[in-house]
């Protein structure tokens, strides 16, 4: 028996995608429940998965307990489908659940997510998986869980202003750039999960499902589709979304999330899509950014 | 002035175990009232206040308050959505350490803001212009609403912590010894300060205190409390001119003179 082998049959012992059935029953009710209040954040029993806090084990939970043999998975991690975070969970599902994987938006059924919503808009039928580190957004406001959970209740959100309140009298103007909290279908207000705040108004009457998934704070939340998103803001200083001078430096994309990229110790530097998919199919159709051609170069 | 009272309280008692924390407390208190509750340490003052401004569920007796639309209700038989609203709104409550009432990470302008805001006020132009109004009415200059309480000096948190608390427009302030641990000069201006205010604003107070030159100079009336119970009520110059009770006569003489 070779090793390879060996390593295959100790997996078979393991349950479909890792989670026992009964975990992901509890898992799936957690699920039902926050896509039946939007924005609620559901309590569950996390359990340990052979990965770290703070590297998605509240959304591969989510992931494991409704991907099914048909499913087709795209993991991101900040918009890239080829960082360390997004390969690992990538093959992690390859091996326990046997599923297809993809980079492709559009060809995937579920994509797990940290940070971002890809740019393509997400149709019917997808469900996206956000990994969340802290799921409460009045935490560094009120850091008593007993006093956030009252206020959620009696949905007393009135500090969640103080906070923007005290953004614009320090810096001019709303200095939230990511986890911008939002109010769901006019009742909870919630964190988006640090997607930067350019993301949030692709939150709004999604297509798609969105669930949420914290394993550390062990709680479970879910924006169903067709729901209202909306960012707070002042009467006077309304919710704005970041914008870029330049368009990318590949596929020369306007109007979408650009990450920057140091060239070199001169201060040489490129803005690229943060959406690695996005940025690669429109390349493929014929797009060229001013510095795709020097970075083919380089890259050869 | 209205012919109704504003707070009415019956037979309200507090027990820890067996041990009494005030018993059979009844009083009516009217708008624009100021009424002092004293006492030296241990007397029940604190326990009945936090009784009556519902931070403390009482043994037993009731606590009713006629709202702005002129009915009385029980507080205790209220929501705690309608309680937490009426609190915010109609009340207010001064912490005798301001660290207590006041949120010390975030500016004064948020801090002075924080109500309005908690009853939907959405525009920032117009609550920084209030709260630079607030700020102004209790002397703090208008360079510091962008300040941290903790940069404050104690006497400036106090005030910050009043403001903070009038800014809704309240009937009915809660106070718990606001003078407390501040320096005689800074008490005097803070007095000063609190009775113009009550004046202006035709507050119903309630203060409590065990400093008798404070209760002498702010309320109207008094209530003495001695281990729970309430020894003897009044008119404050009454109770500390011709004091009847024994436990009075002895608070009375013991103040130094100087």
């Amino acid at each position: 028996m070779t090793l390879e082998t060996e390593i295959e049959d100790g997996l078979a012992s393991y349950n479909f995608a890792y989670l026992d059935e009964q975990t992901k029953r509890m898992i799936r009710r957690a699920i039902l429940k926050g896509i039946a209040i939007p924005g609620y954040q559901v309590p569950f029993a996390s359990r340990e998965m052979p990965m770290p806090y703070g590297w998605g084990t509240g959304g591969v939970q989510v992931t494991a307990s409704i991907i099914g043999p048909d499913d087709t998975l795209k993991v991101i991690d900040q918009g890239a489908d080829d960082t360390t975070n997004a390969v690992s969970i990538r093959a992690f599902f390859a091996k326990v659940a046997d599923v297809e994987t993809t980079t492709r938006t559009g060809e995937a059924t579920i994509i797990q997510t940290r940070h971002r919503i890809p740019e393509e808009k997400l149709t019917e039928g997808q469900i996206l998986v956000y990994q969340v580190p802290i799921p409460e957004p009045l935490r560094f406001l009120e850091p008593r869980e007993t006093e956030t959970r009252k206020m959620h209740a009696l949905a007393e959100y009135g500090l969640m202003h103080v906070k923007l309140y005290e953004d614009i009298a320090r810096n001019g103007h709303i200095a939230t750039t990511y986890a911008y909290p939002v109010k769901v279908e006019g009742r909870y207000v919630m964190d988006p999960s640090p997607t930067p705040k350019f993301d949030n108004p692709k939150m709004h009457m999604s297509d798609a499902l969105q669930l949420f998934g914290a394993g550390r704070e062990k709680r479970i939340y879910a924006v169903p589709p067709h729901t209202n998103v909306v960012s707070l803001d002042f009467e006077d200083y309304p919710f704005e979304i970041q914008t870029f001078e330049e368009p990318c430096a590949l596929c020369g994309a306007h109007g979408v999330y650009l990450d920057e990229v140091i060239l070199d110790d001169r201060g040489g530097r490129m803005f690229v899509c943060s959406d690695t998919d996005f940025c690669e199919e429109r390349r493929a159709e014929g797009h060229r950014g001013h510095l795709s051609g020097e970075a083919m170069e380089a890259a050869e | 002035m209205s012919d109704e009272p504003l707070l009415r309280v019956s037979g309200v008692s507090k027990f820890y175990g067996s041990r009494i924390g005030c018993q059979d407390v009844s009083f009516e208190l009217w708008p624009g009232e100021v009424l002092a509750i004293v006492g030296e340490s241990g007397s029940g003052k604190t326990t009945l206040l936090n009784c009556i401004s519902t931070r403390l569920m009482p043994t037993a007796g009731t606590v009713s308050y006629r709202m702005r639309d002129g009915q009385f209700r029980d507080l205790y038989r209220m929501g705690e959505a309608e309680r937490r609203f009426l609190m915010r709104t109609d009340w207010g409550f001064v912490h005798q350490n301001p660290a207590d009432g006041l949120r010390m990470s975030v500016s004064a302008g948020a801090n002075v803001g924080e109500r309005l805001m908690a009853v939907g006020e959405r525009h920032y132009g117009n609550i920084r212009e209030t709260a630079a109004d607030w700020l102004g009415r209790v002397e703090i200059t208008e360079d510091r609403i962008d300040d941290q309480p903790r940069s404050f000096s104690g006497g400036m948190r106090q005030r910050l912590q009043i403001a903070r608390n009038l800014v809704t427009g309240p009937r009915l302030v809660f106070m718990d010894e606001p003078t407390g641990g501040l320096d005689v000069s800074v008490q005097a201006r803070l007095l000063d300060l609190l009775r113009g205010l009550v004046n202006d604003l035709g507050l119903a107070v309630v203060v409590v205190t065990h400093d008798l030159a404070v209760a002498r100079l702010l309320s109207h009336r008094m209530m003495v409390m001695k281990d729970g119970k309430v020894v003897e009520t009044g008119l404050t110059d009454r109770v500390l001119d011709d004091p009847r009770a024994p436990y009075t006569q002895l608070l009375v003489s013991s103040i130094l003179q100087v």
